[in-house]
């Protein structure tokens, strides 16, 4: 390859240089506007409250009032109890935990290996690119949920196991995401300027094209923290994620599905929490990537 | 057209092998002795060993594989020991099932998506477009088994208007049959309805920017016709895409729905077999739908072929 001209280097550096900058101004935070702020403020409140909810002093999720089914909000039980006299919001409260474990950790799984892989088949091109996207397309091809009800049926109802599966489960999708955007950056100025330098291979993935491609990857992340939940939440709804009587918002779905003639809010409550905070998900992913493609195209 | 063909086969090969061979060692590799687990806790040392010399456990994972697909090929996927039902013979009873929901289903989609989203890209921007985005971005992000619980909730519970769970069959009462379908076609057709809504509004906001639709209106012709006649057929290519996806996802049954409205199609008969750990069932019906959701997309990909001369010469434009 050809040394490139001294000034071409100063260029790539130039450009490169606000792309790469570490910590944004605030103004660049507020443009993010009200369509961000709230579904991220929701998010922030319902992880706070699972991430706290042993110092909450909360009914005991698993505490039964047989005499007390299905009761409507009351002073001592602000959303009601359940089909078993178990207390609604301490239940909702428990089950943010299951939810958000799942959701946030199989995608940081996913991301994690995803995103090198992906960017390994991006930049190094050649025959390992042509497997890595043969092997991803097949993977996508394969109907994921059959895949993950099989696998946890017979491997146990574990939330590792269901974090695990899930999480393998969203790395072609990382990988996709992480391949296409490596596949542009790669090619720019401050990349061949770099490598001019006589950065490594390893210097140039880590500190050239990963700090570039990390936006839209965890953008993406957002809709994949979305997915899990929903991957899980339906697994709960089927009687197969973590076992009984640990709350689960698809198993409060599920359970309070035989009342709904009686006590609808026993299963309205949950889906309710459960669409917003999917709902959340999907808002703030749709507005950062607004605000991401934008920046893209004025560089 | 012929190279194209060719080269979309020689891509099907490798992504059938990598799916049946998924779909095989999905029960190859779980961890414990499979004939005991399939067994169950209270069998006799008989019915495992006769589940062991069924499932081959003795034979090297390869000669297995080999095996099973040389069998599945000749449409021979095993036999439920639980039921003693041949397990093509199963499918083959729930499929009618399960392809009937997805026609309802994707009627319910089109019928919705194809008017709203003409409407929404004739005036993007305006009352009708925001409300149908906002809806559709809305219903995109509920699960579905919540938008089930939802419409039994209204439909069902509220109105009275059709049965909660169960199912007619067609030839028993077909006005039952179709009050029985309702609440689960509707249930996955309005996330259809949605996608394609979105699908539609921007490739005809893109449509309708062309030349051609200028030249048009220039002519003074009306405004449905050039939107039908002129603009809607270029603008449903990405939109046919999905809808081959969708059915070819479909054509497994929709797991949870099926579930939920105890219907009694391919996805049923798969939640049935997991639950029961009838092992041989759930890998045919796995291999199968797996199977059918690629030949589907292969379709789908030389339909498109087909229909946009563009593709099948390789000029495509992203």
């Amino acid at each position: 390859m050809a040394a490139p001209s001294p000034d071409v280097v100063v260029e790539a550096i130039v450009v490169a240089a606000p792309v790469t900058a570490a910590g944004r101004p605030p103004a660049q935070w507020r443009r993010l506007g009200a369509s961000f702020w709230l579904p991220a403020g929701w998010l922030g409140v319902v992880t706070l409250l699972a991430v706290l909810a042993p110092l909450l002093h909360l009914a005991d999720p698993n505490l039964q009032d047989l005499a007390n089914r299905t009761g409507p909000p009351s002073p001592d039980h602000v959303m009601g109890t359940d089909d078993l006299g178990r207390d609604m919001l301490s239940r909702l409260v428990w089950g943010a935990r299951i939810s958000l474990t799942v959701g946030y950790a199989s995608t940081l799984l996913g991301m994690t290996v995803g995103t090198l892989i992906g960017m390994g088949a991006g930049y190094l091109r050649g025959r390992l690119e042509a497997v890595i996207v043969a092997a991803m397309d097949a993977l996508l091809a394969f109907p994921a949920l059959v895949l993950i009800l099989a696998i946890t049926t017979f491997a146990g109802h574990d939330i590792r196991i269901i974090v695990g599966v899930i999480g393998f489960l969203g790395i072609p999708a990382f990988a996709r995401v992480a391949r296409a955007n490596t596949l542009a950056v790669a090619q720019r100025e401050f990349v061949l300027a770099a490598r001019a330098m006589g950065a490594g291979e390893l210097r140039i993935l880590g500190l050239e094209i990963l700090p570039n491609i990390v936006a839209p990857v965890l953008t993406f992340g957002l809709l994949g923290v979305a997915v899990a939940m929903i991957a899980e939440g339906t697994l709960a709804f089927l009687g197969l994620s973590v076992p009984p009587p640990a709350a689960s918002w698809g198993a409060m779905i599920a359970e309070g599905r035989g009342d709904l003639d009686t006590a609808p809010l026993v299963s309205l409550i949950p889906a309710a929490v459960f669409f917003l905070t999917i709902f959340a998900l999907n808002l703030a992913a749709d507005r950062l990537r607004r605000v991401i493609d934008v920046r893209a195209s004025r560089i | 057209m012929l190279s194209f063909v060719r080269g979309k086969v020689l891509h099907l090969v490798p992504v059938l092998f990598v799916v049946t061979c998924f779909s095989f060692l999905l029960t190859a590799l779980l961890p414990g002795d499979l004939a005991l687990v399939m067994a169950g806790p209270n069998a006799t040392p008989q019915t495992v060993a006769a589940l062991r010399s069924e499932l081959r456990l003795d034979q090297p994972l390869p000669a297995r594989y080999v095996d099973w697909v040389t069998r599945a090929v000749r449409g021979d996927l095993g036999t439920s020991p639980r039921s003693h039902q041949t397990v093509l013979s199963s499918i083959r009873e729930r499929l009618p099932i399960s392809l009937e929901l997805l026609l309802l289903a994707e009627l319910i989609g089109l019928v919705v998506a194809v008017p709203v989203g003409v409407a929404s890209a004739y005036r993007a921007g305006g009352t009708l477009d925001q409300a149908a985005s906002g809806a559709a971005f809305g219903i995109l992000a509920i699960p579905g088994f919540v938008v089930a619980i939802v419409l039994i909730y209204l439909f069902a519970v509220q109105l009275d208007l059709v049965p909660a769970t169960g199912y007619t069959p067609l030839t028993t009462n077909p006005l039952e049959n179709l009050r029985s379908f309702f609440l689960p076609a509707l249930t996955v057709g309005l996330t259809e309805a949605a996608a394609y809504t979105r699908l539609l509004r921007s490739d005809m906001i893109a449509t309708l920017q062309e030349d051609y639709i200028a030249m048009a209106r220039a002519k003074g012709l009306p405004t449905w016709h050039i939107l039908l006649r002129h603009a809607l057929k270029p603008s449903s290519f990405t939109l046919l895409t999905v809808l081959g996806i969708n059915i070819g996802r479909l054509m497994g049954g929709a797991l949870i729905v099926e579930t939920i409205f105890a219907l009694p199609g391919i996805g049923r008969l798969l939640v049935e077999s997991i639950y029961a750990r009838d092992l041989i069932v759930v890998q045919g019906v796995v291999a199968f739908v797996a199977v059918a959701f690629v030949l589907v997309n292969f379709g789908v990909d030389l339909l498109y072929a087909v229909l946009d001369p563009r593709i099948r010469h390789g000029r495509a434009v992203a």
